[in-house]
């Protein structure tokens, strides 16, 4: 019996992506890649060059992400990927300037920078690969660990209470909190879309598998059924409180809750014009060419 | 018995054969393996200790020190970026003069990012009142950890040591060690009365002040310095105690064919098992060479080293670190050393093996052949970064597919 071979000598997403770096060095069921590629294709509809996307990354399996697209990327160091990134915004307000990071990164090493960045209100979109666990230094607890999870730095279950994520970016002043899974790719690109449009600092969590370092040791057998508990466990509701955005995957009966929960106006930040007296701010805001809406 | 262990793994048991109280920790490759075998532990009930994971080295180091003044007996471990991180906290801490036990696992540090071994981590923390003891084999590592209390709670020392051993070299290599009964290790640590340890409550005291008018600072400067010295004198009693009880002896520093030897090799850590087989080699080409294999780096053991090297023919330091605008550093600490000898040998300087790149027999051998001239001449010739051609044919090639060719 013969079979023909169809072999897809181009994928029509491949000018995004840096092919030269291929293969990538993520896990088979890894959540990052269909994150970064959600990413990737809201660059493309922003309207908004690509030339003028900037994608920066601290360390970890996530911040491998910037390294794989064919664009101005930068990895730099565990935890300041937002000072870095808050410097480029200030200094090239023209840019789009995205962080793209794991939830240690961020929240961990790096969790300082995100409540002042969001205080300021710099304008910067912030995503979030919210694998629940430090994923490239093997597995250990991190401040996203649900209670009761188990990693390889508490073998019987995390006892610490984790953040709740978009609790705390709406709590600081992000202009926009949004929380999807790497299953729901069509919300993501739509929440990264307006995140990409909106000034301001804006707040995206993904949650997404990590077979390896959080599915292995929580009996969670492989991505596909870390996918099946999202399906099953996900319920969007954008005006849910808050305050009840907690994961818990002990509770079979709790719901995991999406959405894009904020979206607000707050001045941005913007040294230059703000430093001056009043009277002078908008004058700078002309000169600058920025417009509010952007 | 001996069981086969990681590096990793035996500074694991160091920490639980040191009976510690408490461990801060977080992450990072190549030393992570230790905190997690620490939590298996701490999760089953097997060590008594309070184990902890930080947001990140800078809360870890500074948690380590609060401890260890509260009188808790610490152990914590970090690698490389992790070590830099919470550099601020190592000055602080050992000025605050209470004694822990951290681990560095050797890493070369970013930029270009790497995970393989060099010595510029630890070599950073070189003035920041730390002691430095570098361990060459597993057994070492876990010896060492012990000494390295009983150094660090002498009230004649009173400061914190870094054991530090190479990233994948010793970190991921099963050797094996020899691990005493839990008993003798507690009798050869002995009860630990934390005199030190002024957070207690009953007696309330302003700590960490100010101090204007620099001859306050310098007189607690120069205490830090005089307890580091006697570091020398308490690490030989230490090691003639590990001795009795445990049959090992280390020295301040540790020779390798050295008795006859007219040129000598000084290298330090994993890599000076690599100087061994190049010494063997010369030796079977009738070339009489030895290795000085540099251990306690903190206090620098200067009349160890003198004594080591006064009146060989030639010495070649072979640096695994670089001073960017200097070069290797121990090879200045090891001049100072022999500065004052009338007799003094030519000191040949090398770099390599950074970021772990290997020295092959080869690079060996143009270093012998160096110290031969050297000897024969009494002319140093300049320092060298050791790279052989392979490696930057291949370098080529690299840049060539970065598009980047003739950068080289
Ligand atoms: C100063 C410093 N400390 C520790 C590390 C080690 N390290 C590398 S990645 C990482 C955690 C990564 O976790 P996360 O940010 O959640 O990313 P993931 O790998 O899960 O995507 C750590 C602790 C480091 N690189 N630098
Ligand atoms: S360890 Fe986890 S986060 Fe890292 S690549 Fe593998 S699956 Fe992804
Ligand atoms: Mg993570």
């Amino acid at each position: 019996m013969s079979t023909s071979t169809f072999i897809a000598e181009r994928h029509p997403s491949d000018p995004l992506f840096r092919a030269d770096r291929l293969p990538h060095i993520w896990c088979p069921g890894c959540g990052i890649g269909p994150a970064m590629h959600a990413y990737a294709q809201a660059m493309v509809e922003s309207e908004i060059p690509l030339a003028r996307h900037v994608c920066v990354s601290g360390i970890g399996c996530t911040g491998r992400v910037p390294g794989y697209l064919n664009m101005d990327s930068y990895h730099t160091t565990h935890g300041r990927a937002i000072p870095f990134a808050t410097a480029i915004a200030i200094v090239k307000p023209e840019l789009e300037v995205t962080v793209y990071s794991g939830d240690g990164d961020l929240f961990a090493i790096g969790g300082n920078h995100f409540i002042h960045a969001a205080r300021r209100n710099v304008d910067l979109n912030v995503i979030c690969i919210n694998n629940f666990n430090y994923g490239m230094t093997g597995g250990q607890v991190g401040p996203t660990t649900p209670m009761g999870a188990r990693a390889t730095t508490a073998p019987f279950g995390n006892y610490e209470q984790p953040f709740n994520l978009p609790y705390l970016a709406a709590a600081t002043g992000a202009v926009f909190v949004a929380r999807w899974t790497s299953l729901h790719l069509r919300q993501l690109k739509q929440a990264f879309l307006r995140a990409m449009k909106k000034r301001g600092f804006t707040f995206v969590e993904v949650l997404a598998p990590c077979p390896v370092g959080f599915g292995r040791p929580n009996d969670i057998g492989d991505a596909m059924e870390e996918m099946t508990l999202y399906r099953e466990r996900c319920v969007v509701d954008a005006s849910a409180r808050l305050d009840s955005l907690d994961i818990d995957l002990r509770d079979k009966e709790r719901p995991i809750t999406l959405g894009n929960f904020v979206d607000i106006e707050r001045p941005v930040f913007d040294p230059l014009a703000m430093m001056r007296p009043a009277g002078e701010r908008e004058n700078h805001a002309a000169l600058a060419g920025k417009t509010q809406e952007g | 018995m001996k069981q086969m262990l990681t590096g990793n793994t035996a500074a694991a048991w160091g920490a639980r054969l040191a009976d510690v109280d408490y461990i801060p920790a977080f992450p990072i490759t190549p030393q992570t393996e230790i905190i997690e075998t620490l939590a298996q532990w701490a999760a089953a009930g097997e060590i008594p200790a309070r184990f902890v994971t930080l947001d990140s080295e800078h809360s870890m180091l500074t948690a380590g020190g609060a401890a260890a003044a509260a009188g808790a007996r610490v152990f914590t471990a970090t690698s490389s970026q992790g070590l830099l991180y919470g550099f601020e906290l190592l000055y602080t801490v050992a000025g605050w003069r209470v004694p822990f036990v951290l681990v560095n696992v050797s890493r070369g540090l970013a930029s270009p990012i790497t995970l393989e071994p060099d010595h510029n981590d630890v070599l950073a923390a070189r003035d920041s009142g730390c002691l430095q003891i570098h361990a060459e084999t597993c057994q070492e590592v876990f010896d060492s950890i012990l000494m390295a209390y009983r150094i660090a709670e002498d009230p004649r020392v009173l400061l914190p040591v870094i054991v530090n051993l190479d990233g994948f070299s010793l970190s991921f290599t099963r050797e094996p060690v020899e691990l005493p009964a839990v008993a003798a290790a507690s009798i050869y640590l002995g009860e630990y009365a934390p005199g030190h340890a002024w957070i207690r409550g009953e007696r309330p005291m302003a700590q960490g002040v100010a101090v204007l008018g620099g001859a306050v600072y310098s007189y607690f400067r120069y205490q830090m310095q005089l307890a580091a010295e006697n570091a020398l004198t308490v690490h030989e009693e230490a090691a003639a105690a590990f001795e009795t009880m445990f049959g090992r002896r280390y020295g301040l520093v540790d020779g390798y064919r050295l008795d006859d030897a007219e040129l000598v090799l000084v290298m330090s850590n994993s890599f000076a098992t690599k100087g061994r087989a190049a010494v063997d080699l010369a030796r079977s080409e009738g070339v009489r060479l030895g290795l000085l294999r540099l251990r306690l780096l903190r206090p620098f053991p200067r009349e160890a080293i003198r004594r080591a090297l006064a009146g060989r023919r030639a010495v070649a330091v072979i640096d695994q670190n670089l001073s960017i605008g200097l070069g290797g550093i121990t090879v200045g600490e090891v001049a100072h050393a022999l500065y004052a000898e009338r007799d003094r040998p030519p000191l040949l300087s090398y770099v390599g093996g950074l970021g772990g790149k290997e020295i092959s027999d080869q690079e060996f051998r143009r270093i012998v052949s160096d110290l031969m001239l050297a000897a024969a001449t009494g002319e140093t010739p300049p320092p060298r970064l050791l790279f052989t051609a392979a490696e930057a044919r291949q370098m080529q090639t690299l840049l060539s597919i970065a598009g980047k060719e003739g950068a080289g």
